[in-house]
């Protein structure tokens, strides 16, 4: 626990403004902390211990507030019920100063807001991740290794160290920042073209990038593997290529400063740059194919890439007409609005094609959310799915998700009164739950 | 008993209705009559679409709001009760500190089975109010919240029609067929209540009804909810739960109404009614007598102030009062008094009658407090507008045909008047002919995400933190 955490809290309060005192939160409060008198109803904090029991009956969304302060200087019920409105969020000077004279740094009560916005999902898996301790989470129980029965043939290790050709040599045609300049992060669009020669390439499938140079032991630079985000004819159709996404990567994963080799390689391409390319890999996370099939996409940053493929292969047989009623449902979660890609085109889909959720977990102000509270809310359409045949799950992006949607797909099940053991079984032998994290 | 909800029966329940198949078999014959009475007489226009509807999934928190769009008619309708308190004892009445009852007692049969009828004739009632209002809808947002008023109405008929297969033998099976064949407003076969006869005929009535109305639903389950028939106290806990999100809409509607009614205001700088009609939204005078309307009519639902029921509904245990397990008082009230009014010299005066007759009065009271706490919420949002305007309740002997005052002509403010006076003045307090036509003016079918009608302003938040603009509706 470092300084902050000990003086900060994250302080559950009621927006006095939205809410119609119709005493929901106070009798469902599992510890008494909700109150009222004839003006507003509180939230002691000194009771509250973030269950998040009141959050879901509240007909108004009027509970689900939270403000980061000082420990020593919450907001106390005497002076909550003298509000009109909610206070302003504290700037992180404010907090700083009202930390009782202890010094906080700015950028620890900022990593704090977001640490310490409580969410009823990390409640929720640290649950089941007590609950299952016997029977630890393990990828090849869930993903499948067959791609699904309509799926296109895919070819695979065409170039590479095995292969007759150790690479193909690729131009770089576009390379598009899409997260907007100015935030933490930089997620390049960029479009590489293989002229003349043979590079097929299946949505779902990846490719790999040799960065030029050799690495501190003098090696040549191993392959770094990505999702090609574009659909099988292109991403400019009718042409020889294919678009990736990018993060460029400025930290390790313990958050240490470390610029990743091929991501800033990438990043900073110009177009007219030739580059090194292996592959294509892939013969499992493909795409359905038959006209009815219907695709439920999970993903969290750059994961997105294949889910873009996908459906922008979707949008060009639905515009030519060849669609017959297969849904698309896509749950994307990234730390803030600023960090999806393709947010804009994405936002301006028909959403009786693609039906969108975005999930953002570090969104100011707001406690966390990730994916899997996203598919929990829409329990009902996702029960359906499970016990579809012609349903099928991919699930791309950062590895500390997959447990986390799987076991949010379990209690979906569960709840819904299906056997999951045999709804999941029937899934990887179908080839229908794709699982791609990293 | 379990919390969770077992979805792969007919039924959804929590109460274990497999392991009971005499009922559970009365209930699924009672089903498809429901489902008939939904098709003949629910929403109209909206067979095909699904409606981004909350579902119980388990009555505890994790589980109570399960997003999804479905069609209504598919729409999980099932009987689910909050869990059972161990040892729970009467807490009020003569048989204070008893164990609570799971079963009727025979002698209070009748006086149960009939207020159960009376709360699950309400029910059905307000969506036969109800069912053309969809064509007339606001927005695609407030359409959405109409359509879930109306599903979760059905919910609370279910849940009231469970407690009369499960307990009141061949008599509950009658009383549960008749709350599917009265109707709204037939008179032939009327529904019980008189304000549950009336039409919903606009918008504005919708969320006055459903600020006023289902408000007095809240005080009804929470008196309810106290009782010592067990299963009557934990469904009734349940419902009250749903009936929040109708208060909400009735509150946040009335609101949003008042503040784009400020804003024209403010834009044309005018409180000239005629000027402020001309451009399309509602004069917060008109506001003030729908409000008097809504809320005098509402207020009648309690019954008379002086009444002998009341009293042994009380001390037989059967319904309490509101928040009673909150009260530190003896909770038996025996020569204890309360306050009722009665016009003496031509003036209203309180006199002082025994409580345990007077509890219909209390509970008004009680009513009344909450509602006017919204009234002044309302007010608000137009001091925000920096408007010199305020609602306010008439006085509650204002427009009363229940009870000592029904046969007065009092004024808003709560003089005694005469008969002249009241015509004169009938216009100015109660909505006119001509008020409620301005407003049926006004009411047209907005449905686009994102759009709203002209008369009233967007909500502040969208459903289960959507946007404003998510696609709440599917029209298929």
């Amino acid at each position: 626990m470092n300084a902050a955490d000990a003086h900060l809290i994250s302080q559950h309060l009621i927006d006095p403004v939205i809410c119609i005192r119709c005493n929901t939160c106070e009798a469902t409060c599992p510890v008494g902390a909700i109150t009222h008198d004839d003006r507003n109803y509180v939230v002691d904090a000194e009771k509250c211990n973030s269950c998040m029991a009141c959050i879901s009956p509240c007909p108004t969304g009027s509970i689900d507030n939270w403000r980061t302060v000082a420990k020593m200087k919450t907001y106390s019920i005497a002076e909550q019920l003298t509000w009109d409105d909610l206070p302003e969020p504290l700037a992180a000077d404010a907090l700083a100063e009202n930390g009782e004279g202890t010094s906080i740094p700015a950028a620890q009560i900022l990593a704090n807001n977001a640490l310490n916005a409580p969410s009823g999902a990390l409640d929720f898996s640290s649950a089941a991740l007590a609950a299952g301790a016997a029977n630890a989470y393990a990828t090849a129980q869930y993903g499948a290794t067959v791609a699904p029965w309509s799926a296109a043939h895919p070819y695979t290790h065409l170039y590479g160290a095995k292969a007759a050709a150790p690479f193909i040599a690729a131009t770089v045609t576009g390379n598009v920042r899409v997260t907007d300049a100015g935030t933490d992060y930089d997620t390049h669009h960029i479009v590489i073209d293989f002229g003349t020669m043979p590079f097929p390439v299946l949505e779902g499938q990846s490719i790999g990038v040799i960065p030029p140079g050799t690495d501190a032991n003098g090696r040549p630079h191993n392959p770094r593997q990505y999702s090609i985000a574009s659909p099988r004819n292109g991403e400019r159709p009718g042409y020889n290529n294919a678009s990736l996404t990018i993060k460029r990567v400025l930290a390790d994963p313990t958050g240490k400063s470390m610029r990743g080799v091929a991501s800033n390689y990438m990043c900073d391409l110009s177009v007219g740059d030739q580059l090194k390319v292996v592959g294509p890999f892939g013969a499992s996370f493909l795409m359905a194919n038959h006209p009815k099939s219907h695709l439920v996409m999970i993903c969290t940053g750059t994961g997105s890439a294949p889910m873009r493929a996908m459906t922008e292969w979707r949008r060009r047989l639905r515009n030519s007409g060849k669609f017959e009623g297969g849904k698309l449902m896509l749950f994307f979660g990234a730390r803030t609005k600023e960090e999806l890609p393709y947010f804009g085109p994405l936002q301006s889909l028909p959403k009786d094609f693609i039906d969108i959720n975005f999930v953002y977990s570090r969104a100011t102000g707001q406690p966390k959310k990730y994916v899997q509270d996203a598919m929990r809310e829409r329990a009902a359409d996702l029960a359906k799915l499970l016990v579809d045949k012609d349903a099928h799950f991919y699930v791309c992006g950062l590895k500390a998700m997959e447990e986390g949607v799987i076991y949010a797909l379990r209690d979906i099940a569960q709840s819904a009164g299906l056997d999951w053991p045999a709804i999941c079984a029937r899934l990887k032998q179908e080839g229908r739950m794709q699982l791609e994290t990293y | 008993m379990s919390t969770s909800i077992n979805y792969s029966e007919k039924i959804p329940n929590n109460v274990n209705l497999n392991e009971d198949r005499t009922l559970q078999r009365a209930l699924e014959q009672w089903q498809p009559n429901f489902i008939n009475w939904w098709d003949e007489i629910g929403p109209t226009g909206a067979q095909d679409s699904e409606v981004y509807l909350r579902t119980a999934t388990s009555v505890d928190p994790a589980g109570w709001a399960q997003f999804g769009h479905v069609k209504m008619r598919d729409y999980r309708w099932g009987i689910f009760l909050n869990p059972a308190q161990e040892n729970r004892k009467i807490h009020f009445g003569d048989h204070l500190g008893q164990d609570a009852w799971n079963d009727v007692p025979g002698e209070y049969r009748a006086n149960l089975r009939r207020i159960i009828v009376t709360q699950g004739d309400t029910e059905p009632a307000s969506v036969e109010q109800q069912r053309h209002l969809g064509l007339t809808a606001p927005s695609m947002y407030d359409l959405r919240n109409l359509y879930q008023i109306n599903v979760e109405e059905g919910r609370h008929l279910w849940a009231m029609v469970y407690l009369l297969h499960k307990h009141f033998g061949r008599d509950g099976r009658e009383e549960a067929e008749a709350l599917l064949v009265r109707r709204s407003g037939d008179e032939n076969n009327p529904r019980i209540l008189g304000a549950f006869n009336e039409a919903t005929p606009d918008w504005l009535s919708f969320f006055m009804f459903t600020y006023f109305t289902d408000r007095d639903g809240k005080f009804q389950l929470c008196a309810l909810a106290e009782s010592a028939f067990d299963p009557l106290a934990r469904t009734s806990k349940f419902m009250l739960t749903e009936e929040a999100h109708h208060m909400f809409v009735g509150e946040s509607g009335v609101s949003r109404v008042i503040q784009r009614t400020c804003a024209a205001m403010n834009e044309m700088k005018t409180d000239d009614v005629s000027k402020l009609r001309a451009a399309g939204v509602i004069d917060l005078p008109t506001l003030q007598r729908y409000l008097n309307f809504h809320y005098s009519v509402t207020i009648d639902l309690f019954g008379a102030d002086e009444s002998s029921n009341a009293a042994a509904f009380y001390t037989t245990g059967i319904k309490g009062r509101y928040e009673e397990g909150k009260r530190t008082d003896d909770h038996q009230l025996r020569g204890q008094t309360y306050g009722v009014l009665e016009v003496r010299d031509g003036k209203l005066v309180e006199k002082q009658v025994p409580m345990l007759n007077a509890l219909n009065e209390v509970l008004r009271d009680d009513f009344i407090k909450d509602s006017i706490a919204g009234v002044g919420r309302w007010n608000k949002v137009i001091d925000k507008a920096a408007i010199p305007f305020q609602l306010t309740a008439p006085h509650k002997a204002f427009h009363r045909n229940i009870g000592a005052l029904a046969q007065l002509r009092v004024s808003p403010d709560g003089r005694v008047i005469s008969e002249n006076e009241w015509k004169a003045n009938h216009d100015a307090w109660l909505p006119s002919e001509a008020d409620r036509a301005f407003v049926a003016s006004l009411m047209g079918r907005v449905d686009g995400p994102g759009q709203f009608a002209n008369w009233i302003a967007p909500p502040a938040m969208g459903i289960n933190k959507n946007p404003v603009d998510f696609e709440y509706i599917r029209f298929n």
